[in-house]
């Protein structure tokens, strides 16, 4: 019993920043149909970031802030010099690009910062917490929180504010979206800013648990994309969802079956999920009207 | 009094001229026809005009300003909206809430309000979907406004889109094909509403084939074929112009060589 609540708790921990990951796709996805493969190297950014500014003698709370900001710009950089020229290019084209940008993003990093694996503290000390007969460190509960934070912050934006509505009329239909007025230009820049600020965001609350070095993204951003298809692309709700179950899933597997097989886990589900719901937990069930 | 203005207006698409140096223009409150064959470049011509398409030549002014290849977005915001002759619905919407989305640019947000969703915020969504549901009114849809707009017929889904075009409040509203697809009453509502329309001042440029509906209700009626045009004036001066019968039904040399065929 003891066991399976420890193993819950890293699983929820883990898999809050499957979901942090997987929204930063989402957003993306719901505003231009492309899946965005540098969203890994979002969260790389922001941990890396924070952790150099804070070396430099930034007190943590800039130096997280310093790499948020930074990390919004280089998602409006990458938006701006490799997607919006490439507009009305196929959308496996503008896959393609996003996967040549994390290379680029990753080969900068190296180059940059370095290749050691750096940690930043827990925000709120080591000392574990006790609840329901096994132990939970701070610092989980900051991710647990910032992901489910993040995910009412977006949902209220999308549902409530003008902005978020144009974002979700943008990705229903652009054209239409810019008859009536929108800016959809504009709606695709913020939503990279948007999508990469969330990834750094994630990538500064997880490095005091994990680690960060320049090549974390790739694995992050596979994860994150196991747990939207899980949830359903595009659906935010099913991102949150998704990341859980996989990040559940992982410690489960890595508890009871061998930790060999946990890196499994997310390719597993892929699997599943294309073999027997397509649409994931939360999409939509796409139908062509002809 | 001018509201719109083409001039010389053309482009090119690789070596095909789809359109070449067509120029016309539109006062307030008039209802003015673009006609034409298949291919003759009429949506090709509202493109242009609506920031589709960039034109390879020529300009488009609203209200003495160059328009000229602006983003619809702009345009909108300036009183130029259109509707299209294929649909550009929002599918996964309601109804109403595609009617919603026209008052997109008319609508004075604050985002605090709106994240607390505080009293003023719900006030101002109240207000957008009760104007909202007039123009559904007026298109005849109101008992559709919850309906998710995908599963709307084709005729319903026309009307949709001008009831939208019209939440953005244009000066200037370009209909392609408004009346496809609908029925015969349907289209008598839709002659109507465009009636009603340009009494209230909106100036209405309108791509229509059915020729019953075009004579009866425009202004002025600008001919084109293979993207040049051919002629234009009041609907009977067209409907009698040898070019323009000739463009239709084909001159008499060519009549003998179909027959054989």
């Amino acid at each position: 019993m003891d066991a399976l609540m420890q193993f819950i708790y890293s699983g929820l921990t883990v898999g809050a920043v499957y979901a942090l990951v997987a929204l930063g796709f989402t957003i993306i996805y719901n505003a231009s149909d492309v899946v965005n493969f540098a969203q890994g190297e979002f969260v790389m950014l922001g941990g890396m970031i924070t952790v150099f500014a804070f070396d430099a003698g930034l007190p943590l709370p800039l130096a997280a802030l310093t790499a948020i900001v930074a990390t919004a710009a280089i998602g409006v950089a990458l938006n701006k010099f490799a997607i919006e020229p490439a507009r009305g290019a196929p959308v496996v084209s503008l896959i393609i690009i996003t996967i040549g940008a994390s290379i680029l993003i990753r080969g900068a990093s190296q180059v940059i910062f370095d290749k050691q694996l750096h940690r930043l503290p827990a925000f709120s000390g080591d000392d574990p917490i006790h609840l329901l007969g096994a132990t939970l460190l701070p610092q989980s509960l900051w991710v647990i929180c910032g992901a489910f934070a993040i995910f009412i912050g977006l949902w209220l934006f999308f549902t409530r504010t003008l902005l978020g509505k144009a974002v979700l009329a943008t990705a229903n239909n652009r054209l239409a979206a810019q008859l009536v007025g929108i800016n959809t230009g504009f709606v695709m820049t913020l939503s990279f800013a948007l999508s990469a600020a969330i990834g750094a965001l994630a990538g500064v609350l997880v490095t005091p648990i994990t680690l960060v070095s320049y090549d974390v993204g790739v694995g992050l951003a596979l994860k994150g994309f196991a747990a939207a298809m899980l949830g359903g692309m595009g659906n935010p709700k099913g991102a949150l969802v998704g990341g859980l179950l996989l990040g559940l899933f992982e410690a489960l597997t890595a508890g009871y079956i061998s930790s060999q097989y946990k890196e499994a886990v997310a390719f597993v589900v892929i699997l599943a999920v294309l073999f027997v719901m397509p649409q994931g937990l939360f999409g939509e069930k796409k139908t062509e009207r002809v | 009094m001018t509201i719109l203005e083409v001039k010389g207006l053309g482009i090119s698409f690789g070596g095909l001229r789809a359109v070449n140096d067509v120029s016309f223009s539109v006062k307030p409150g008039e209802i003015v026809s673009v006609i034409g064959p298949n291919g003759a470049g009429k949506t090709t011509l509202f493109n242009m005009i609506s920031g589709v398409y960039l034109p390879s030549d020529g300009e488009a002014k609203l209200d003495g300003e160059d328009v000229t290849a602006q983003a619809p977005h702009l345009l909108a915001a300036k009183g130029l909206t259109r509707t299209f002759q294929n649909l550009q619905i929002f599918q996964e919407m309601t109804v109403l809430e595609n009617v919603v989305a026209g008052f997109h640019l008319s609508e004075r947000p604050s985002i605090w309000a709106d994240l607390f969703s505080l009293p003023s915020a719900r006030r101002r969504s109240a207000e957008v979907r009760d104007k909202a549901f007039a123009f559904l009114e007026k298109v005849r849809l109101t008992n559709a406004a919850e309906e998710e707009a995908g599963n709307l017929s084709y005729g319903a889904l026309k009307r949709l889109e001008i009831a939208r075009a019209l939440a953005v409040g244009p000066r200037v509203l370009l209909l392609d094909e408004p009346a496809a697809g609908c029925n015969a009453v349907e289209t008598e509502e839709i002659d109507d509403l465009i009636a009603t329309l340009a009494q209230s001042g909106i100036a209405i440029l309108l791509v229509e084939h059915d020729m019953k509906m075009v004579m009866r209700i425009s202004n002025h009626i600008v001919v084109l074929d293979h993207g040049e045009k051919i002629a234009e004036g009041t609907p009977e001066a067209v409907s009698k112009n040898p070019d323009v019968i000739a463009a239709y039904l084909g001159t008499e040399e060519e009549e003998p060589a179909h027959a054989l065929g």
